[in-house]
């Protein structure tokens, strides 16, 4: 182009080159001219300011302490989470973990996939641990009598008060650290006259001495649920509460997964379970049978006859001939599988052990199912050790107590006894978090730590080590228990730097403690496996387990999985998830029979007062299908009366079990019942027990059906249309969304969730969930995203006409029903109902199959939450954070910091539910992108797939072949996987898979 | 004077009132001290109101959680009130519009409080609306206006957009067509009026003269009104059904809502005119302008509208069980026979079978029956709404999600606060303006009063 050397001039002195022009040309406006005076620019930065300096003097505003760094941590990157591997150890419960921090904050426990025992797996208590951290009724010092006292007064006072001490008692739950014994060795150095004595609250004592009695062996062993086809469970519930739930979970699992691929296994192990109330594992069976605490001998004596019978081994036992459901099939299956048998039973007698022991060995499981080349170091209490010290106690022989973060006083049956020999202890000192029910009674509080603060370690089982290394710096002046021992013994050694030494001399065997440290697991691999052979007396046993003879009502003490023994009763996520079984959350109920009730003359929302002998404690009435006749089942853990605001609710049952003479140790007979109030709503997440036989909801099927025709069980509705018969996802009157790149989805196996409520759990941590507390639980308005809906099969025939008779027996569940557990969270529909009734857009279709929640955009019509068919979108009825009526986390700055900075927390009037982690799924393809690569499967975890001990949900991108979902959906589409309610055609990105009972025809109740 | 009645029509003027009888028996109301009645009811109405606003404003204040609802149920009492109130509405439109269409002469002396009614009945409704809301004060989202929240807009799919528009229509041509027919009788007023008052309702007359010219312009704009109107009448609750029928809900994805709906509003409509018109007609002594004859009227409708919706009722029964879908046939069952029985049982005999005493024609001139019957029938179309609402939710496709519906003070109070506001607008309309249009009574005079020819004026 041409150039036309053509050139514009702003004004005369430009073109005359004026030297105040060039000066200034670079400035657009040159106020250096205009000198003095205010003009109006200038008059608008003053009135500005004026208005600024009077506002900000009329407010005070708080002063925030948001400082950035000044030399910037090197692994603290602003909003990058940092993970770090340690380990869950509360008395003997372990799971290997990662902490989620996000500058420096402990946000999320996730599991260790490098371990071999929890296999990055976690329970609800594990998960619910998190907030326990953050418990804003944790002291803040350590105490003396109650008022505040310095560390170093304190140590100088216990160090005297040790030193004088003629007999000294440390006492403590299982300690699975190798470390911390050998600080209790030191210290016993220190002072000769110091034992340790542990104890735990659910004892596995019996077991170990009858382990002794019939193998010669006083340990637990490995029990290996994955080398069974038959399992025999006797009032163990080894998928909730006994002994390691997550590692049997595992086990068991193993051989219940099924699969339609065309050489996929068609194979379940079979497990029978007995037991005197409904518990986790009892739902899960295929088989479950009843019967009353005083027949557990009885029960195992028969089954042992009716297995040697068969076998033709073994000399039959001399006792009673009794009956209960399924026990011949059970021997008849037991005998068939031989070896590959395993027996396991949660009695707290000994006998009765033995029995089992006996069963177990003439089956010849002992070597197979269980191993006593490796045994579990989870319950070292020693009942008998503990029974010494509380009569030492009282007889004044032991004048100086430490307590290691435990709390007999409320957790053992002696506790009444413990609390008065406390007065005549010279010394006694409490390693508490909190003044609990035995801290209280203690002259010091050395304040504990929670184990996110800890180093420490763990050895749970031969052979596997494990690490627990601090997350966040002690929040409060408080002091673990390894340290504080350690510094009473004299030295002045940083516990972390003991822990190293002993580690890098007695345990790593010169590998590396970096590695350790960064894997939070040291394994050596497991010893062989080993059996033992059967030394016992089995007469003596068989008489001794069958000599006891219940009569009338008959009390079942038991663990449930989310409170346990009450030594975490105050976490509001644990009090607020609901029970698998019951559903009954913030408290514990008197569990009868339908049958038992109405004898009674008791209903649900009746009080009774239980009554055993002089002592009685009043509790609500809950009607648990399952519940054998005859009984009344309890769970402990409740009726704390010092662990704070949330724990302090529900009944302790420990007083009825003190109270009853001469029964065994969690179970009593002669129990009376008496209503004392009526009218009271339990707060229960589900109150209707069947499935009213919607086969559109839940689809089962039966082993043997299974292998003819992987499509068993399955409900397939067509729609009548005017060219006959057709699919539901065939006729549609929507375009359907574009999913161009990923389309995300889960796959739900109903075969293997146990209903344990991890997820939940979990979700809650992620997703901020507030709690809403018991009142608005029992309103029905629970906020979890993810929950469990269980259903119990019923006898009455499916009604599918116009009789309402019909339809009220389908309500009423089987007296002892088949469970079927079903996680329930956003379907993510292609053709939502949410969407198309939202007034203002606050729900819609993402791009890759999600439906997402736009909060800010809500206006709380709840029209989404009324057209959802799954009834998932949970409301907020009220503020339920800074708010007094919901004192819990979300009320207090402590409580808050359990917050994922990723999650907005909802505010009032808003509508949530499950967004599918979606924060998780940018977070993985943002990772994704940095590294310029595609997204892999795995990538993306979400919080409860994740966590779930048995692995039944699959979650992945559904476009992407290779996916793990897009080929368990390739074999199963035309197998097991259905959407819920499939007629209504909202084309859920979700898939549930038939559960499959190991079941034989003529046993089954499905219809 | 020569007269045109029918011998067998019944008079709908009694009394021989004359042209300034008229004037004098509406007008006395306005231009009088307030009564002793007036005041004590006015006073009445306004503590439910204070009382009802304390309610208001603590939903408000804390949330929605002051409700009985829960996870399942997440409409209850708040939506009932809302269909309810724009079901009462109904009355005044078809009475002023169709009836005016069709010739109806015996509207004239009801269609001004039925209209009132209308307008007062919506605003009420509207109160819900915003009230049900989880964050009210973002109501005007749900209005499609130019915004700076980026591309936000309104979700035209929605039912309760249509509502939005369908209501706001429905209360603009509402308040339109009722003041447009007041400014004749405001100017009567005006005339009469000294001081502040002859202003005040001389700028409300909007310079009405009289003349040939103005009267004629007036009628065409009623009926072009009243044209505008009849559809609303049919369209607005329509598609106040639609909020239910395009659901996924088995007990609201039903087809036959639509003129289920208006039949039912139509219903409770004329039963909340009959009530207040029985009320005006003893408070007011207007005896000779709401006579026997427009009560027997009204009761016949009221019987015919009642046996529409009893019919509906059964042919929802019939029809869930003729489709053979196992959800719908439960929802209905469990509406008759499940835990909210008795609020199906209470609407049946409400609805369907209570007005069927109005096939005795003694029985339908009888005064307090009229008002006690009026008043039953608007209890059963509150539970219609509360069973179609509530019985379809609690149960729906889950059973684990199946919860039941109880009611707390915060239900109570704010439909406590609807009839204060009801009360206390309805009476300041009467105390403030004309009651019954005097220029369409007074057209009737001639062909419908039962005075005798020859009678002085």
């Amino acid at each position: 182009m041409e150039d036309t050397n053509k050139r514009y001039w702003k004004g005369i002195e430009e073109l005359k080159n004026d030297i105040n022009v060039v000066k200034n040309a670079d400035k657009e406006f040159n106020f250096d001219e205009i000198e003095g005076g205010t003009y109006r620019r200038d008059f608008l930065k003053v009135l500005g300011f004026g208005m600024a300096a009077v506002s900000l003097a009329a407010c005070d505003a708080p002063v925030r302490h948001t400082i950035p760094y000044l030399n910037k941590p090197v692994d603290v990157e602003p909003g990058i989470p940092n993970y770090y591997a340690s380990s869950y150890v509360q008395g003997g419960d372990y799971a290997s973990i990662l902490v989620k921090t996000v500058e420096g904050r402990p946000i999320k426990i996730e599991g260790n996939s490098l371990s071999t025992i929890s296999k990055g797996c976690l329970s609800a208590q594990v998960h619910g641990s998190l907030l326990s951290l953050y418990d804003n009724d944790r002291l803040r010092t350590p105490q003396k009598k109650g008022k505040e006292i310095s560390w170093s007064s304190l140590d100088k006072e216990v160090m005297a008060g040790l030193s004088s001490a003629s007999n000294i008692r440390i006492v403590s739950n299982t300690i699975l650290s190798p470390t911390f014994k050998k600080v209790i060795g030191d210290f016993a150095t220190k002072y000769p006259s110091a034992k340790l004595v542990q104890y735990d609250a659910s004892s596995a004592y019996p077991l170990v001495q009858a382990n002794e009695k019939s193998f010669g062996k006083a340990a637990i062993p490995d029990y290996k649920f994955e080398n069974a086809d038959v399992i025999v469970g006797i009032n163990a519930d080894f998928l909730g509460a006994w002994i390691s739930p997550l590692e049997y979970n595992a086990g068991w699992v193993t051989n219940r997964k099924v699969s339609s691929a065309k050489e996929g296994k068609k194979a379940m192990s079979r497990h029978y379970h007995y037991e005197p109330t409904m518990t986790l594992t009892g739902a899960n069976a295929d088989y479950r049978g009843r019967y009353k605490p005083s027949q557990e001998g009885l029960l195992v004596a028969n089954l042992y006859n009716k297995v040697s019978e068969k076998l033709g081994q073994g000399s039959p036992l001399a006792v009673q001939k009794a009956d209960f459901e399924f026990l011949d099939k059970c021997a008849a299956d037991l005998v068939k599988s031989g070896a590959r048998s395993l027996i396991v039973i949660g009695s707290s007698d000994v006998s009765t052990l033995v029995l089992v022991n006996a069963l177990n060995a003439l089956l010849g499981t002992v070597g197979t199912t269980i191993d006593f080349g490796n045994t579990v170091n989870y319950r070292q209490g020693n009942d008998a050790e503990m029974a010494q010290f509380v009569a030492d106690l009282n007889s004044g022989t032991v004048d100086a107590v430490i307590f290691v973060d435990a709390n007999p006083v409320y957790d053992h049956l002696a506790g009444p006894e413990i609390e008065k020999g406390l007065k005549k202890a010279k010394l006694s000192v409490a390693i508490s978090d909190r003044a609990d029910e035995t801290a209280s009674n203690c002259t010091y509080i050395a304040l504990n730590t929670h184990f996110l603060e800890n180093w420490g370690d763990a050895n749970p089982k031969t052979g596997y080590y494990s690490l627990i290394q601090p997350t966040i710096s002690n929040i409060f002046k408080s002091r673990q228990p390894e340290a504080s021992i350690l510094k009473w013994s004299g030295s002045d050694t940083a516990y972390h730097y003991y822990l190293k030494s002993n580690w890098q001399s007695n345990i790593l065997g010169g590998k590396s403690w970096t590695q350790a440290l960064h894997d939070g697991v040291h394994e050596l691999g497991a010893a062989p496996v080993a059996g033992a052979s059967f030394i016992g007396n089995i007469q003596e046993a068989a008489a001794q387990a069958t000599a006891k003879k219940g009569n009338g009502l008959e009390l079942h003490v038991f663990e449930n999985t989310t409170i346990g023994t009450g030594k975490n009763a105050n976490n509001p996520w644990l009090q607020e998830t609901p029970d698998p079984i019951s559903k009954v959350t913030w408290e514990n109920t008197a569990a009868f029979s339908l049958k038992t009730a109405t004898e009674l003359g008791i209903a649900q929302g009746d009080w009774v007062k239980v009554s055993a002998g002089s002592t009685s404690v009043e509790l609500p009435v809950l009607i648990q299908p399952g519940q054998p006749d005859g009984t009344v089942a309890i769970a402990r853990g409740y009726g704390r009366t010092k662990a704070g605001k949330a724990g302090n609710v529900g009944v302790d049952v420990l007083p009825l079990l003190r109270g009853a003479k001469g029964a065994g140790n969690f179970w009593a007979d002669g129990i009376q019942v008496e209503k004392t109030k009526s009218g009271y709503t339990l707060a229960q997440t589900q109150t209707h027990e069947t499935y009213m036989g919607r086969k559109a909801v839940v689809q089962e099927t039966i082993l043997s059906e299974y292998v003819k025709n992987v499509k068993a069980g399955r409900f397939e509705p067509k729609i009548a249309t005017s060219e006959g018969p057709k699919r539901p996802n065939t006729i549609t009157m929507w375009n359907g969304h574009e999913k161009k790149n990923h389309s995300w989805g889960m796959v739900i196996d109903l075969n293997t969730c146990t209903g344990c409520a991890a997820c939940v759990v979990s979700c809650q941590a992620e997703n901020n969930i507030p709690v809403v507390g018991k009142a608005e639980v029992a309103r029905a308005r629970e906020m979890h995203w993810v929950r469990i809906d269980r259903y119990y099969s019923s006898d009455a025939p499916r009604e599918t006409g116009y009789n309402p008779n019909g339809y009220k027996a389908m309500e009423v569940a089987s007296d002892n029903p088949e469970v079927i557990f079903q996680p329930m969270m956003c379907q993510h529909c292609s053709n939502a109902p949410c969407e198309t009734v939202c007034p203002v857009l606050a729900t819609t279709h993402s791009s890759e199959g999600l439906n997402q929640m736009t909060y800010n955009r809500c206006v709380g019509t709840r029209y989404c939450a009324n057209n959802c068919p799954y009834k998932v979108r949970r409301f907020n009825w009220f503020k339920y954070f800074e708010n007094d009526d919901f004192d819990y986390a979300f009320n207090n700055e402590l409580g808050r910091m359990v917050i994922n900075p990723e999650v907005t927390v909802r505010s009032r009037g808003v509508i949530e539910k499950c967004s599918m982690c979606v924060q998780r799924i940018q977070a993985g393809k943002l990772v994704a992108k940095k590294e310029k690569r595609p997204l892999k499967d795995g990538d993306i975890k979400l919080a409860c797939s994740s966590s779930c001990p048995t692995g039944c949900i699959t979650f992945g991108d559904m476009n992407d072949p290779e996916s793990e979902i897009s080929k368990l959906l390739a074999h199963e589409k035309e197998g097991r996987a259905f959407h819920m309610l499939e007629e209504i055609n909202v084309q859920p990105q979700l898939s549930y898979l038939v559960k499959v009972r190991n079941k034989d025809k003529e046993d089954s109740k499905v219809v | 004077m020569s007269s045109v009645v029918s011998p067998i029509r019944e008079h709908l003027v009694t009394n021989g009132k004359t042209h300034h009888d008229v004037t004098e028996d509406i007008c006395r109301h306005v231009e009088a001290k307030p009564t002793k009645e007036w005041k004590i009811a006015f006073t009445i109405c306004l503590i439910i109101l204070v009382y009802g606003t304390f309610w208001v404003l603590r939903t408000w204040w804390e949330g929605l959680g002051v409700w009985g609802l829960n996870k399942t149920v997440g409409w209850a009492w708040d939506i009932t009130n809302f269909v309810w109130w724009v079901g009462i509405g109904h009355a005044g439109t078809l009475i002023s519009a169709i009836l005016l269409l069709f010739r109806q002469k015996w509207r004239t002396s009801v269609n001004r409080a039925a209209e009132a009614m209308t307008i007062f009945a919506v605003i009420c409704a509207a109160s819900f609306i915003v009230m049900h809301m989880g964050r009210p004060w973002l109501a005007y989202w749900a209005l499609p206006f130019p915004n700076t929240f980026g591309s936000l807009w309104v979700n035209f799919n929605s039912p309760l957009v249509w509502d939005v528009f369908a209501i706001s229509t429905y209360f603009s041509v509402s308040c339109l067509f009722w003041y447009i027919g007041m400014v004749p009788d405001l100017a009567t007023i005006r005339d009469r009026a000294t001081g502040i008052r002859k202003t005040i309702y001389g700028i409300l007359s909007l310079g009405w003269t009289g003349g040939a010219k103005t009267w004629a312009r007036y009628e065409d704009v009623s009926l072009i009104l009243s044209g505008l109107s009849t559809p609303l009448v049919l369209s607005v609750h329509t598609i106040v059904s639609f909020d239910f029928a395009t659901s996924v809900i088995p007990g609201w994805h039903t087809t036959i809502f639509p003129p289920y709906f208006v039949a039912g509003a139509i219903f409770s409509g004329f039963a909340m005119v009959q009530n207040l018109m029985l009320i005006t007609r003893v408070v007011y002594k207007l005896e000779d302008y709401i006579t026997l004859e427009h009560i027997s009227l009204m009761n016949k409708i009221i019987t015919l509208t009642g046996s529409i919706v009893g019919i509906a009722y059964i042919t929802e029964f019939f029809i869930a069980a003729y489709s053979g879908v196992e959800y719908e046939k439960y929802a209905f069952l469990n509406r008759a026979t499940g835990p909210l029985w008795w609020s199906y049982a209470a609407m049946m005999t409400c609805n369907v079978l209570s007005p069927q005493v109005f096939w005795s024609a003694k029985l339908r001139k009888n005064i307090v029956l009229s008002f006690v019957i009026a008043v039953i029938v608007n209890i059963g179309m509150w539970f219609e709404r509360f069973v179609i609402i509530v019985t379809s939710l609690h149960r729906d496709y889950l059973p684990s999600s199946w919860t039941y519906f109880t009611p707390r003070m915060g239900d109570i109070g704010d439909y406590v606060f609807s009839f204060g506001l009801f009360g206390t607008l309805f009476l300041l309309f009467s105390k403030f303006l004309p009651v019954i249009n005097m220029a369409e009574v007074k057209a009737v005079l001639k062909s419908s009063s039962e005075r005798k020819p020859g009678d002085k004026h």
